[in-house]
């Protein structure tokens, strides 16, 4: 079969640093091509490099079989190659019809025809295996789901032969992504080719057809089969370690600690009704649910960012103070938001400010700060968790998603707390990281910090947790140890009586 | 306070995840890349307008005979420079925390009107610059309890409280100018100390306290934090609503200030007082490199934008030139001055 895109040995140089230094990629008609790597090894750039919005320093881009430089987003759009990046580029407040047809709206003198267009739309999402969403329906009212979906349909207005998705997957749930696998079957069967990237591997075997590899801007491997090849050896690839991707074990000692938290019969009308559970100290307690089950609003109510209309929150024998998060950090509990990026970080202060921002009182005499302790403690914390890079003074926001959640759990270990509530502490998070993270917070809980943690990694939260909680509609529907329920026991218990 | 608690120790027994190979290749790459551009960007800004500043000097020397370049011009600048300065000082508290006070030129009249009533005089100095100050505190704790406890928009309540404010002004001073009776009140605009004037150490001096507040204190730590991501600051532990509202009475108690200086300069009080302060004063705060959406900016790139306007009108009337070409000339500094931000966040990462 004649490939569809090729490319060889592209090289994008930004100042001071080589994003790509000679990429291979060859894309089929209708395949799903998956492209791994770490973050930073370059996928951005080169999605950027194929969309048009970058230009290659070196290196060609045959794109059916002919020779081009697509100078820009929408010259790559009307050769039919679409891109669907990590934050949608839709307009929220216009109509599903609107979104699609943006910039290429059906219209006569200048007149739009809005029947033909949401006709249009309607045909294209019945394409897509979704005529329940209405053309006329306003985007931002629909789940991030729907969305992707919107911005599949309007690639394909476009005659899109090759759409790229950059980690579609990460603001789903699993029966989100067993939707998107459907889209994008439904897409394949037609001849469109997908280039899929994400971070979750059992993904990219359910979904892909082949495999490339990227690391440090250079491809590892080209074109393996997605099916076959043993994780061990694409996790070798990406990271050049062969170490088999694992999760910590407890201490010798099982936990028995002291309880940190209790939480009793907590309830928000309309986001979760008389949930009540323990975090003894060293204990890892996870939370296993679909997005929306509630298990963020649990948290974050715990955490006192929302206030709780009854239930109480109890952490070492003293009752909190209701929708409070002062009072919660005085009691010792930290939280690492599920949003890193616009509820964690301070993105326009370097890390060292993002560190000791909740310990500020400690490195203040009458409310002036003395930056000199203050520099010190952080960087000594940063460095302790292994930041990278290892200068406290750099921007926070230019750092990997990895590294970030570091600095978020720096923060907390800089102030001391109880217990640390983790809200998908991987999210972004490349697979090298993240096993730091799983490591780090192991050895938190070793050192008698309870840690509460909400992910919608079923695989995470069995592997990480001593306890499990499953929540499905706002309800604990199941409490245990981890060790006793494995991966579709948690599923059946989060799917029953959700619509698939 | 909520974080005075002894926290306890960093647990020590943390694992410390080995630095694999890949690793030192991330971080070698990374760290030669851009080293420190965020911390320098402001300075190359600020530098910038002195850039500017130089420019308009040696326009000025060139073009009015050696009119510019004495003391007594000098000081007339910085004179003209102080109230205003002192009003930009409160709006550059506020813009980087995330808001904006519209009502400061109102303000500046409704305290210099309430001050000089024939009942405040009655008085005293010393109760006419308190009340100039608590009116000015007053209303901005208005505004800051709207805007951060009633979750309403900076924009919208800061308007209202310009018109009613002003209209308040106007109602009690029957819109006729009051003149100050206190000579102590007017001697603050007439005394040279060193040969030169108080309002030139006022201006100092609110300057001075403003940069360590904004610089050197925990407070002005959580003014960058709430303004540059509220929702962050507020789950890292701050309490972002009472801060929010204090940065509007700090904005308040500058025009309280801004209200008594312009009082012993004009030795009135009036309503027409402050007129389009709040456009002089947000204009020095975005050309001195503050973001309008909060969360980065600097205290002296203020400062270096109100002499900037100031050095402006000097020159202008130096060369008896018309005020409508000095409008249009302040309107272009600032279309050219937010250009040049932009070019210089597009440098950054």
């Amino acid at each position: 079969m004649d490939a569809l895109l090729t490319v060889r040995g592209v090289v994008k140089e930004f100042p001071g640093v080589r994003a790509l230094d000679g990429v291979d990629l060859e894309v089929a008609p209708g395949e799903v091509h998956c492209l791994l790597g770490q973050n930073g090894a370059g996928k951005s750039t080169l999605i950027k490099v194929l969309s048009g919005a970058h230009r290659a320093d070196e290196g060609e881009i045959h794109w059916q079989g002919a020779p081009v430089s697509f100078g820009t987003p929408v010259a790559a759009l009307r050769a039919g190659l679409a891109t669907i990046y990590q934050e949608l580029d839709l307009v929220a407040g216009l109509s599903v019809a609107e979104n699609v047809f943006l910039g290429h709206e059906p219209a006569t003198l200048g007149f739009s025809r809005r029947g033909a267009m949401n006709e249009a739309a309607t045909a294209l999402l019945a394409r897509l295996g979704h005529p329940d969403i209405r053309a006329t329906r306003e985007v931002g009212s629909l789940s991030a789901a729907g969305q992707q979906v919107v911005s599949m349909a309007r690639a394909l207005s476009h005659h899109a032969r090759l759409i790229v998705m950059d980690e579609p997957s990460a603001v789903l749930d699993s029966g989100e992504v067993a939707n998107l696998f459907r889209v994008i079957r439904q897409l394949t069967a037609d001849g469109v080719a997908v280039v899929y990237i994400s971070h979750r591997l059992d993904e990219i075997r359910e979904i892909g057809d082949r495999v490339t590899v990227l690391k440090d801007g250079r491809t590892v491997a080209v074109g393996l089969p997605a099916r076959t090849t043993p994780t061990a050896e694409v996790v070798r690839l990406m990271t050049g370690r062969t170490v088999e991707y694992a999760f910590p074990r407890a201490a010798a000692a099982p936990a028995g600690g002291a309880e940190i938290l209790r939480v009793e019969g907590l309830t928000r009308p309309g986001e979760f009704a008389d949930v009540s559970f323990t975090v003894h100290s060293g204990e890892i307690v996870g939370l296993a649910g679909l997005v929306g089950s509630g298990r963020s609003e649990i948290v974050e109510t715990v955490y006192g960012a929302r206030k709780a209309a009854a239930g109480e929150v109890v952490v070492d024998g003293k009752r909190l103070r209701p929708g409070s998060v002062p009072a919660a950090i005085r009691a010792g509990l930290g939280l690492a938001p599920e949003e890193r990026k616009s509820q964690g970080l301070l993105l326009h202060e370097p890390v060292y400010r993002n560190v000791s921002v909740s310990s500020l009182g400690r490195f203040s005499r009458g409310g002036f700060v003395l930056s000199g302790p203050e520099l010190a403690a952080a960087a000594a914390v940063a460095e302790q968790l292994d930041v990278r890079p290892a200068d406290p003074r750099r921007l926070v926001r230019a750092l990997s998603g990895g590294n970030q959640q570091k600095v978020v759990l720096a923060r907390w270990l800089l102030r001391g707390c109880r217990l640390l509530i983790l809200d998908e502490p991987t999210r972004g998070v490349d697979v090298g990281a993240r096993t730091e993270i799983y490591r780090l917070v192991r050895s938190l809980a070793d050192s008698g910090v309870g840690v509460l943690m909400v992910s919608s990694e079923i695989p995470e939260v069995l592997g990480l947790s001593d306890r499990v909680l499953v929540i499905r509609e706002g309800r604990v529907v199941h409490t245990g140890p981890a060790g006793e329920i494995d991966e579709s026991g948690v599923l059946d218990l989060v799917m029953e009586g959700a619509v698939a | 306070m909520t974080d005075r608690t002894e926290a306890p120790a960093v647990p020590a027994d943390v694992v410390v995840p080995p630095v694999d190979e890949q690793g030192r290749v991330e971080r070698a790459a990374t760290a030669t890349a851009r080293p420190r551009l965020g911390g320098r960007l402001s300075e190359v800004r600020n530098l910038g307008l002195v850039g500017v500043l130089v420019i308009l000097a040696v326009v000025g020397i060139a073009t009015t005979d050696g009119q510019f370049l004495t003391r007594s011009n000098i000081l007339n600048i910085l004179v003209s420079a102080s109230i205003i300065g002192v009003v930009t000082v409160g709006m550059t508290f506020v813009i980087i925390g995330g808001g904006i006070d519209l009502s400061v030129g109102a303000l500046v009249a409704l305290a210099s009107v309430w001050a000089t009533t024939l009942a405040t005089q009655d008085y005293g100095p010393v109760v006419m610059v308190i009340c100039a100050l608590l009116v000015g505190m007053g209303a901005g704790l208005v505004n800051g309890v709207l805007i951060a406890y009633g979750r309403l928009v900076p924009f919208i309540v800061t308007l209202a409280m310009l018109v009613s404010a002003r209209g308040l002004a106007q109602s009690l001073s029957d819109r006729r100018t009051q003149l100050v009776t206190a000579d102590s009140i007017n001697q603050i605009a007439t005394t040279d100390v060193l040969g030169i004037p108080l309002l030139v150490y006022l201006f100092a001096a609110v300057i001075a306290v403003g940069w360590v507040v904004l610089n050197r204190t925990t407070f002005g730590r959580r003014t960058f934090a709430v303004g540059g991501n509220p929702e962050a600051a507020r789950l890292a532990g701050i309490d972002v609503r009472r801060h929010s509202a204090l940065l509007y009475v700090i904005s308040g108690l500058c025009c309280g200030i801004a209200a008594i200086m312009i009082m012993a300069r004009t030795t009135t009080g009036s309503s027409t007082h402050g007129d389009l302060y709040e456009l002089d004063a947000i204009a020095a705060v975005i050309i001195g490199g503050t973001l309008l959406t909060g969360g980065r900016g600097t205290l002296i790139g203020s400062i270096l934008g109100v002499v900037v306007f100031t050095t402006i009108t000097n020159l202008f009337v130096l060369n008896n030139l018309p005020t409508e070409v000095q409008n249009i000339a302040k309107g272009l500094i600032i279309v050219a001055a937010v250009l040049l931000q932009r070019r210089g966040r597009a440098a950054a990462p």
